[in-house]
């Protein structure tokens, strides 16, 4: 049986999940929530990609995909979970729900409910290469460089700039940060615009290797990406990625052993076990219990 | 000696509860000012307020000339306050070094910074050997050093102090006291609130004693320390 495929092409769903892994985790590690509106930013992010690029050249309409997914993140954030700062993790949680479903329910009167076809693919990367002798666009091998390179520019960022500082201090102690001077809003949206950037690029790449976008488009890779985080240790950047790296290159396997079927219940099976054994995830928070 | 900071009918309600019913008084630039008082009396609540955590229900802070009342931390911090919050509240998994820098978050001198990175250096030597530690990975007597010395790096006029020995042993908070009176010969004004009131009037030029939510005393740090009903109430003297 020849598994080279599908390994190739677990690498690079590992990679997609990955984009939008970081953006769960990122967003956990700062607020404390499970954002569960951000595949539906993905999935937002995918629509716009397809309306763009069928009525503008490709040079305009990929820089608006990017900006009005980055936009999206900032406002769902100033709009729905700002206001909820001081309020119980609840709350937050229940409005991200809310926001979710807003969010699809608007897709859904854009779109009339009807999936639409990607048909203006993007140049170059739709491509069809051969890889190890496998017959495949380009996307799929650019995906997970893609990704390495941008999840390495981001942890650089967070590890060497002063946002980046301010983002771990806040990450820690919303007071504390503040008596610093850091401004906690600025941080926090700034936590959105990267999350949703990322889920931005996640979605060109995804879509591009898809034949439509519909409303539930980003249900299943954003709680595959949801996985990813927890498997990884929610809150870890690096964990994120491993974590989806692992289930993307997972799944393609069942696939290639010919259990489709149980490709994406294998995901959940795994979250399950993971739980149960290392609920923190493979590189889950240390916990320094000294005060 | 001038006013620098100066609190003038401070008035703070959590809820319906009047935390601090109206208190002023004075810092003088330069001095070591204590308020002292039993857990509740509002000691913390007065300085969350002064460094903007907490909005006050009415009263004014003014700091050299300036209201601060409404304005954010970060102006706060840049105005030249800052706080050393109760607890020490460093950041456990950020290095000794970049705690440190956190502290300068607001500042842009690159030189100027690593002088008082030097200056914190030499106030604690300790700081400097552990540099690149986790903050969370020290005892407490360094964590507290590691708190006060993030505070200074924000070059602040006034550090606020909200009770440094807490939870630490006899000999080191007695190492922290002689590094508060160091600080303050170097420049800084300090507000410093302590449970630990023998330790705080020792060093204090003025002093304000708080209960229940007012100010109830005040006079030099010496004048308190022989003041009879204080000692009865908080230094342990028996009747």
């Amino acid at each position: 049986m020849n598994l080279v495929p599908f390994l190739i092409s677990g690498v690079s769903i590992g990679g997609q999940y990955a984009l939008i892994a970081v953006g769960y985790t990122l967003v956990y590690g700062i607020l404390r929530l499970i954002n569960f509106a951000h595949s539906d930013v993905f999935m937002v992010a995918g629509l716009v990609m397809v309306y763009m690029t069928t009525s503008l050249p490709m040079q305009y309409a990929l820089p608006i995909v990017v900006v009005a997914t980055v936009a999206l993140g900032f406002i769902i954030e100033r709009v729905a979970y700002k206001p909820l700062r001081t309020a119980p993790r609840m709350s937050l949680m229940i409005s991200a729900i809310g926001v979710s479903y807003l969010i699809q329910n608007l897709a859904y009167y854009l779109t009339g409910g009807l999936a639409k076809p990607v048909t203006n693919l993007i140049p170059w990367i739709s491509d069809t290469i051969t890889i190890f002798g496998q017959v495949t666009k380009r996307v799929t091998v650019i995906t997970p460089i893609l990704t390495v390179l941008i999840v390495i520019g981001l942890v650089a960022l967070i590890k060497n700039t002063k946002i980046g500082l301010g983002m771990r201090a806040a990450a820690r102690d919303f007071e504390a940060a503040q008596l610093m001077g850091i401004k906690i809003n600025g941080v926090i949206s700034f936590t959105f615009i990267v999350g949703s950037f990322l889920a931005s690029i996640g979605a060109m790449l995804y879509f591009t290797n898809f034949p439509s976008v519909a409303i539930g488009s980003g249900g299943m890779p954003g709680l595959n990406a949801f996985v990813a985080a927890v498997f990884g240790g929610i809150g870890s950047i690096p964990g994120a990625v491993v974590g989806a790296f692992i289930i993307g290159i997972c799944q393609e396997l069942i696939k290639g052993l010919g259990a489709s079927a149980f490709s994406d219940a294998f995901t959940f099976v795994l979250l399950i076990i993971i739980l149960c054994v290392k609920p923190t995830g493979l590189f889950g928070e240390k916990t320094i219990d000294k005060v | 000696m001038s006013k620098i900071l100066s609190i003038k009918d401070l008035q703070i309600r959590y809820g319906g509860i009047e935390a601090v019913k109206g208190i002023s008084f004075d810092v003088e630039e330069g001095k070591i000012v204590t308020l002292i008082g039993a857990n509740g009396a509002g000691k913390s609540s007065t300085l969350r307020t002064i460094s903007g955590l907490v909005k006050p229900a009415s009263g004014s802070i003014n700091f050299m000339g300036e209201d601060l009342v409404g304005k954010d931390q970060a102006a706060i911090v840049k105005a030249g306050i800052t706080l050393v919050p109760e607890g020490r509240r460093i950041f456990p998994d950020l290095t000794v070094l970049e705690n440190l820098k956190a502290g300068a978050y607001l500042r842009k001198d690159k030189a100027e910074i690593n002088k008082d990175l030097e200056w914190v250096y030499e106030l604690f030597p300790r700081l400097k050997e552990r540099h690149w530690q986790l903050g969370g990975t020290l005892s407490g007597g360094e964590q507290q050093m590691l708190a006060v010395g993030r505070a200074l790096m924000s070059r602040p006029k006034v550090m606020m102090m909200d009770e440094p020995s807490l939870g630490l042993a006899p000999l080191v908070v007695q190492g922290i006291f002689d590094i508060i009176k160091t600080i303050n010969d170097q420049g800084v004004t300090i507000l410093l609130i302590e449970q630990n009131a023998n330790m705080a009037l020792k060093i204090a030029d003025d002093a304000y004693v708080m209960e229940t939510g007012k100010i109830t005393k005040s006079g030099s740090g010496l004048e308190l320390l022989n003041d009879e009903s204080i000692k009865e109430a908080y230094l342990g003297k028996k009747k």
